[in-house]
């Protein structure tokens, strides 16, 4: 390790235009002649469009037009799509009914787009939008999964009782018979609460089309912009990807919720043509609620079946999961391969089955939410096994001793398709004991006793899959893309270097991290290598981050793209020094002549390369080396996340007191940013154990859609974390990174909320479902009281 | 109708032509340029435009910019000295307490009166003091530490 190369804590060099204010995000974006974009939503949750009235809208200062679904299906957009087929029980593929930017004879959730206009200023638009006169008729809405599955409410014509598809996986019947044989089973059933993403930046995009070149950009909050580009093409028919650049400035935060190809977008990158003008949308707050994909909204009844010596046998998983009113890009994966092929989590469990109903109803679309399934997955597996020990009167941690993949194990075959590469289950888990003090756990619980309080502990040993992924795997379950990733490494005359990566920084720290990795690969100082992404006129092609992948794959491929570079610059070294190619040994920036004090600076090199007046015969000038990577499996972080929760039986408050985490994410790049990670992580699933929860009524209204009703986790409602790294470097990439951008949010539900049932063992609580709120918490003592009573 | 408001806005004396309904945050950043203030909600919860009004922290979207007629105000941009960043912002580069960074103006300007009124603010009290900043990316952990060394670095 160099001071500045792989495994350097350095405070990251992207925060100073952050701290100044001088960060650009999509909204700061101005175009000359910007004209600005409001749309007309609706407000019902299920209804037929009669009649869009626009005449006295028209004739309102400063509009420059506006359209409906049927402008856009007449000037040829193709409706939004989703990217992953998924193949029900019945080899059928799933059903996934068209999906018009703009609604066209029937809006199918509140906040459906109808009908946009444009404006020359935004108080114009949206004075215009509220008289745009919209006759429904009301239907019947599904806002449940209940109601879609139990009701004659049908959203889509295709999807007859609302079933997008069944899928499974596993041999049923012989679970069936290993739990017939098991000496105790388990059983629960719990909700996995519908949360909505809420990065602190709306999405937003300006659209511009030049006439004179036929070229269109479209300025967009996205994790992906080439995914963005590649979609609106193929897709939505908006332009070939020739004519359209996307830029994805500086993104305030993603969270999965800006991978998506949205309405939004669409149609302004169409309507900017027409308008002959750039176009500005930003979302304000309560569209952000009604319009960014949801994430998780799963109801799970979940076994696990146990031999007399706490061996797991087998598991049997039936969920519900909900899908919205439309398929999102990449909906359909979420609740099958990112949730179902982790159920094995870090144990030997013998075999498994889950089945899978996937359902519309009348809400916003759900697709993936940092963790996407995997948080499900983990939810599942971790209560199971908590409950299992409490029913068994067994330690919670020796129980899960019992049952891990031991460390001489791997690679290790689960039943659920997934390959485990490397971990150290047993380690994470003595870590994460020392760290919480468990010892001290009874006289913890003793002192809150005392003082009237609860007190519980809860552990949560979750297993992800990260590095997305394999492009072949991935493509033979139904993918519509590969998943590489793709570097560029260009160094220019003077020695500096330029890095061109297809994956997309907002927020996770990549001009750091990655010119770290350059700087200690390549031996260039750090300060001299510049990051370069978001914008797909200037980098190669790339997927985007998400799926913690932008160490596993991006890194890689920036490994990759570097190991050109020295092969090169060892043929140009060699040529200077006069020496073989063979003899030539680079370190530290140097190309040297083995056993000589000859040598070279990469820096010189790349002069030579620029200027090759004195230059090997058949070798290229320039050093400008360009790297795909395909990953050759996923990548497999996990570790052990305790918590500790105190609950006041008088109010039902849960507080966090103590969480102690560690984790094994291979090697860490920067520890400060992967601290980050794990901080960031651990919040957004405490919020969804006990404070958020996206609730519609059964008309469909979504009750909790701003931040008045929408508990988001506040400085005060969190505790400081314990972070512990347990590192076992993956042997399936070049850098042995793992991931670490979503293990926080995949562990900490089920650990908080082990800790609270924990707590409220002794009141004779059996069930508190997500969001565990002070209210639901006091009923669920008064119950249990009056229960015993 | 328009209405011409003037203000001083980072020692600098401004005005701007503005709809009676347009709030401090837009003529901040849609007539000033001064896009380091943020908007990230529609109902002054999340605390991403704070900026300092006459020495107090103040949500700009609170706030109609007819309303700061003759005001001094300060926003993210007229915090560092120059080219040298003010301690606080140091101390949130420092302790990695930001991510995305789109809540980090507004983080900034709040602690900043945080300092002004408690110089040696516990955990706690930072913790409360920022019920009305949100953050989605760093689980506040490193906010809370930028605070305290920023605090401390204000104080020496």
């Amino acid at each position: 390790m160099t001071e500045q190369g792989i495994g350097a804590a350095i405070a990251r060099r992207e925060d100073r235009r952050f701290v100044t204010g001088q960060g650009h995000y999509t909204d700061d974006i101005n175009r000359m002649g910007q004209t600005y974009a409001v749309f007309v939503r609706s407000p019902h949750a299920h209804a037929i469009i009669n009649s869009i009235s626009m005449d006295a809208a028209k004739g309102m200062p400063g509009v420059r037009d506006i359209f409906i679904g049927k402008d856009l299906a007449d000037g040829g957009v193709g409706p939004l799509i989703c990217g992953w087929a998924i193949t029900d029980v019945n080899g059928e593929p799933h059903k996934a009914p068209p999906h018009p930017a703009l609604a066209m004879g029937k809006v199918r959730h509140v906040g459906d787009p109808v009908a946009v206009v444009i404006a020359d200023t935004q108080h114009q638009a949206m004075d215009a939008a509220a008289k745009v006169d919209v006759d429904y008729s009301v239907l019947d809405a599904a806002a449940d999964l209940a109601t879609a599955q139990g009701s004659n409410v049908q959203i889509h014509e295709e999807a007859p009782g609302n079933l997008c598809y069944e899928w499974e996986i596993g041999d049923k019947a012989a679970i069936d018979a290993a739990f017939d044989s098991a000496a105790h089973v388990t059983e629960l059933e719990f909700l996995n609460n519908r949360l909505v993403p809420n990065a602190m930046e709306p999405r937003a995009c300006v659209a511009e089309y030049d006439g004179g070149t036929g070229d269109y950009t479209l300025y967009l909050t996205s994790q992906n912009p080439h995914v963005h580009r590649l979609v609106m093409s193929a897709f939505n028919g908006l332009a070939p990807e020739h004519k359209l650049r996307v830029v994805a400035p500086d993104v305030g935060g993603g969270f999965g919720s800006k991978i998506f190809v949205y309405a939004e977008e669409v149609v302004l990158t169409w309507a900017c043509r027409h308008v002959g003008r750039p176009i500005k949308w930003t979302a304000e707050r309560s569209e952000s609620f009604v319009t960014d994909a949801h994430g998780r909204d799963h109801v799970t009844k979940a076994e696990l079946a146990l031999d007399a010596d706490g061996l797991f046998l087998a598991m049997r998983v039936n969920t519900m999961a909900n899908m919205g009113a439309y398929l999102s890009t990449f909906a359909s994966a979420v609740p099958t391969y990112l949730y179902a092929t982790l159920l094995a989590g870090q144990y030997t469990t013998g075999g498994i089955y889950a089945n899978v109903k996937a359902v519309f109803t009348n809400t916003v679309p759900v697709d993936a939410y940092r963790g996407a399934g995997r948080p499900e997955a983990a939810y599942v597996v971790e209560r199971l096994v908590e409950a299992a020990a409490a029913e068994t009167g067994r330690d919670p941690a020796d129980l899960r001793k019992r049952n891990f993949v031991q460390k001489d194990a791997f690679p290790y075959q689960t039943p659920v398709v997934m390959q485990y590469d490397c971990g150290d289950f047993h380690g994470s888990m003595e870590q994460a004991l020392a760290l919480i003090g468990y010892t001290g756990f009874a006289g913890r619980k003793e002192a809150s006793r005392a003082d009237g309080k609860l007190r519980g502990i809860g552990f949560s040993s979750y297993i992800e899959a990260c590095g997305i992924a394999p492009s072949a795997a991935v493509g033979s379950l139904g993918a519509g893309v590969g998943l590489w990733e793709s570097a560029n490494i260009r160094f220019n005359p003077t020695g500096n270097v330029q890095l061109f990566t297809g994956c997309h920084s907002h927020g996770q720290g990549h001009e750091t991290a990655y010119a770290q990795i350059v700087a200690d690969k390549l031996g260039v100082p750090y300060e001299q290598v510049d990051v370069i992404h978001g914008d797909t006129a200037r980098i190669p092609f790339g997927m985007g981050t998400y799926g913690s992948r932008s160490a596993a794959v991006g890194g890689s491929a920036i490994l990759k793209a570097a190991d050109k570079v020295i092969e090169k610059g060892k043929k140009i070294a060699a040529h200077c020094l006069e020496a073989s190619e063979d003899d030539i040994e680079f370190s530290a920036g140097n190309f040297t002549v083995t056993g000589t004090d000859k040598a070279m600076n990469i820096a010189e090199v790349a002069f030579t390369a620029y200027v090759p007046h004195n230059y090997p015969d058949g070798v290229e000038p320039g050093l400008d080396e360009t790297a795909f990577y395909d990953p050759l499996n996923f990548s497999f972080p996990a570790g052990t996340h305790i918590c500790e929760v105190e609950i006041d039986p008088d109010t039902g408050a849960v507080s966090i007191e103590k969480y102690a985490a560690v984790d094994d994410f291979g090697t860490l790049i920067n520890p400060l940013i992967v601290e980050g990670q794990i901080h960031g992580g651990i919040a957004q699933g405490v919020g969804q154990a006990v404070l958020e929860s996206a609730v519609y009524d059964g008309d469909g209204q979504l009750v909790s859609g701003s931040y008045m009703d929408y508990t988001m986790p506040r400085a005060d409602d969190l505790p400081h974390y314990d972070v512990g790294f347990n590192s076992v470097p993956s042997p399936l990439n070049p850098l042995g990174v793992k991931g670490c951008g979503e293990a926080g949010a995949i562990a900490a539900p089920a650990a908080v909320m082990n800790a609270v049932h924990n707590a409220l063992r002794d009141m004779g609580v059996n069930h508190v479902e997500m969001p565990a709120t002070p209210q639901r918490v006091w009923e669920a003592i008064q119950g249990a009281q009056g229960a015993a009573e | 109708m328009t209405l011409t408001v003037s203000m001083t806005v980072n020692g600098e004396s401004v005005s701007a032509d503005v709809e009676p309904r347009t709030l401090l945050v837009q003529m901040l950043r849609e007539h000033l340029g001064l896009t380091g203030t943020h908007v990230g909600c529609d109902t002054s919860q999340c605390g991403t435009c704070v900026v300092h009004v006459n020495g107090e922290s103040l949500k700009s979207c609170t706030m109609l910019a007819v309303q700061a007629e003759g005001a001094d105000v300060t926003t993210i941009e007229g915090v560092a000295d120059g080219e040298t960043l003010h301690p606080m912002q140091q101390a949130f580069h420092e302790n990695h307490g930001l991510q995305c960074g789109f809540c980090t103006p507004g983080m900034i300007m709040s602690s900043l009166d945080l300092v002004k009124n408690n110089p040696d603010p516990s955990e706690r009290e930072i913790r409360e003091w920022l019920e009305g900043n949100l953050c989605r990316c760093t689980g506040y952990h490193n906010i809370v530490k930028s605070i305290d060394a920023g605090a401390k670095a204000m104080r020496s």
